[in-house]
């Protein structure tokens, strides 16, 4: 019997996934040497993260190709990281005065958040279909169980129920469809899949665009775009807020990565046959997702809402597929970041135990009560929106210009359509904060963690909106 | 000689699909789905996949079945299944629709099918699908895959503990 060759291992370039995941199995095991208290398990997280991050430099010349093509690390992979482990240390800080306040004392909470890190990192930097499926389960598995960790409460269960049966069902497009791209390809790697394109290898066109449509709606579904969007409300309502704002940003983002890399890189020889149901489903998503939001009263339903829209807005630059499209997709997904969890940060820190005053009524008087938190909420919104000088309007900008750089004029006016429609339900609330007396008493939770993610959020969103350009040089 | 292999088992694994769908018990249908796995697995064996064909037969037909068995007795499913049953049976909209997507998924396969062309068979080794193989390359140029599939299962088997813990803290 000949000898096996022993396999190529580049444990630099995956020094973000050893660390983090080294990390997320200590917290499980110290997690049953503490008692009730689990906030340390939290700090111990956080570090993990920043660690984790840091270690993504490992390499000096970029990019480099490791495990037989099947996992890159790019400055494309790198921002992700950074982005993800942002993202996830801010949901943690979130995490620590809500749990307590919520009773929600597992400390698998903090392990499950950093595996579903190191399922992000894995997604990001993956490019091999059999990478990229294990980085989507990785993420999905542990967000099923993270938006059902609120064990007693009926909505928790109905979220994760409904998230993981239909989650599941995606799931399964998902795999058929890389089979079948497989079947065609004669490859799982997306390398692979694009030169065989390009040199017309394809074994069988209709196999290959099967596969496509499979693949567009797996990843339609975990990236909430409108029609596989109906999940989103009921799971956002239902997770724990700081698991609603993780979700909303961090997995989105991941599953964005991928699937740029996928589309942009390893179908581009046929996009003559994608883009326009890429179009159809970014238009759907913007449209359905601010009209719906315009309907609702609940703030984490508006929420919902509000992101299927901003994946709408996002698919835009895959469809866009140039490098200002790649370097917008990560522009646009910080400043989400910071908006996102800053509404999402006041959101928590108005809410107390048994009343979480998730309806927008709620907020009537904020702004005479709390100035500084209605002066927080309301750049966070009008971020969301897209209005400059903040974040949002960059982000929007840089996305939009990519478009149409690249043509889609049609694609665009709809976009800012869109985003004028939107002003609509964000100045609703604005309007709710400042202009209608008092209904309900405040009784904020005023934890130094939450202020501290919403006064970060804040700087973020205004840093970004008033000085871009170092962040959009580093993401070229 | 393939095809005097195939024929009876391919037609086996399709009447017993239809027997998982229209058997009245649970246990019946849980009992034809293993039958059918099985035949599965022959076609596997006829592909020359002896690896697959082994795995088919301990996943699917082993740990995959006992499981559904094991639902199948706690939940006593017999009461329940009816009234989703009744629910759906007069429903004629429905049933038109599905009908519809059916017949037009059944037209476009056999327009594919018969379109299609697959150029010339690629010459496969002679040990393809062997276990050898597929553990070689399981740990040469697949082991990334294989080792972060380790990470999914323990995500998955700590998130199973954490749901189903008796112990509300």
């Amino acid at each position: 019997m000949d000898m096996i060759p022993a396999p190529e291992i580049d444990l630099v370039s995956l020094a973000p996934v050893l660390v983090l995941s080294v990390f997320a199995m200590g917290v499980l095991i110290l997690d049953l040497f503490i008692g009730k208290n689990k906030t340390i398990l939290a700090y111990i997280s956080i570090a993990g993260l920043v660690v984790s991050a840091l270690c993504s430099f490992g390499h000096a010349d970029l990019p480099v190709s490791s495990f037989n093509g099947a996992y890159v690390v790019d400055n494309f992979s790198i921002f992700f990281t950074f982005i993800f482990a942002i993202s996830s240390s801010l949901a943690i800080l979130l995490s620590i005065n809500y749990n307590e306040q919520e009773g929600i004392k597992i400390g698998e909470y903090y392990a499950l958040i950093l595996f579903c890190t190191v399922g992000m990192i894995l997604l990001c930097s993956s490019t091999d279909m059999i990478m990229i499926f294990l980085g989507i389960e990785i993420v999905s598995i542990s967000l099923y169980i993270l938006a059902g960790i609120r064990r007693t409460d009926q909505r928790s269960n109905e979220a994760a129920l409904k998230y993981f049966l239909l989650g599941a069902f995606a799931t399964g497009f998902l795999l058929y469809g890389m089979a079948m791209i497989y079947g065609a390809t004669g490859t799982t790697k997306l390398a692979g899949i694009s030169s065989t394109i390009v040199a017309g290898g394809v074994k069988s066109q209709a196999i290959l665009l099967g596969g496509i449509v499979l693949l567009l709606i797996g990843f339609g579904f975990k990236v909430a775009a409108v029609p596989f969007h109906m999940w989103a409300p009921d799971v956002y309502q239902g997770a724990p807020t700081p698991i609603t704002a993780f979700m909303a940003v961090g997995p989105k983002a991941a599953v964005l990565a991928a699937f740029y890399r996928v589309f942009a890189d390893g179908f581009h020889g046929v996009a003559a046959s994608w883009e326009m149901a890429l179009m159809v489903v970014a238009v759907l998503s913007m449209f359905i997702g601010n009209l719906g939001a315009i309907m609702q009263t609940n703030i984490k339903r508006l929420l919902a809402y509000s992101s299927i829209s901003h994946a709408g807005y996002l698919l835009i630059a895959i469809i866009a597929r140039n490098s200002l499209g790649a370097s917008s997709l990560l522009f646009y997904m910080l400043t989400y970041l910071f908006t996102t969890f800053g509404v999402f940060g006041i959101v928590i820190i108005l809410g107390r135990k048994g009343n979480e005053n998730l309806e927008m009524e709620n907020y009537s008087g904020l702004g005479y009560k709390h100035p500084l938190l209605a002066l927080s909420m309301a750049i966070f919104l009008l971020s969301l929106g897209g209005l400059p000088p903040f974040a949002g309007f960059v982000g929007k900008f840089y996305v939009f210009s990519a478009a149409l750089q690249e043509g889609y004029v049609t694609l665009v006016v709809l976009a800012v359509l869109n985003s004028a429609i939107s002003f609509y339900y964000y100045l609703k609330v604005i309007v709710y904060m400042y202009m209608t007396d008092q209904k309900v008493e405040f009784q904020p939770t005023l934890s130094p963690y939450a202020l501290l993610v919403v006064a970060i959020a804040v700087l973020g969103t205004i840093q970004l909106g008033i000085f871009p350009g170092p962040v959009i040089a580093l993401a070229q | 000689m393939e095809l005097f292999f195939f024929i009876p088992i391919a037609l086996l694994s399709v009447l017993l699909a239809f027997g998982v769908v229209f058997n009245k018990s649970p246990i019946g249908s849980a009992v034809s789905l293993i039958g059918m796995m099985l035949c599965l697995a022959g076609v596997f064996v006829i592909q020359s996949a002896h690896f697959l064909a082994i795995l088919q037969v301990l996943i699917y037909a082993g740990a995959i079945m006992v499981l559904f068995m094991f639902v199948i007795m706690l939940l006593n499913l017999k009461t329940a299944e009816d009234t989703v049953w009744k629910a759906r049976e007069h429903n004629t909209l429905l049933s038109v629709l599905t009908g519809f997507l059916v017949l037009g998924l059944v037209y476009k396969l056999v327009e594919i099918a018969t379109d299609a062309n697959f150029g010339p068979g690629m010459p496969v080794a002679e040990n393809f699908g062997t276990t050898e193989m597929v553990g070689a390359k399981l740990f040469t140029d697949y082991v990334l895959p294989f080792e972060v599939a380790s990470i999914l299962l323990l995500v998955a088997m700590i998130g199973a503990l954490v749901l189903a813990k008796t112990k509300t803290d």
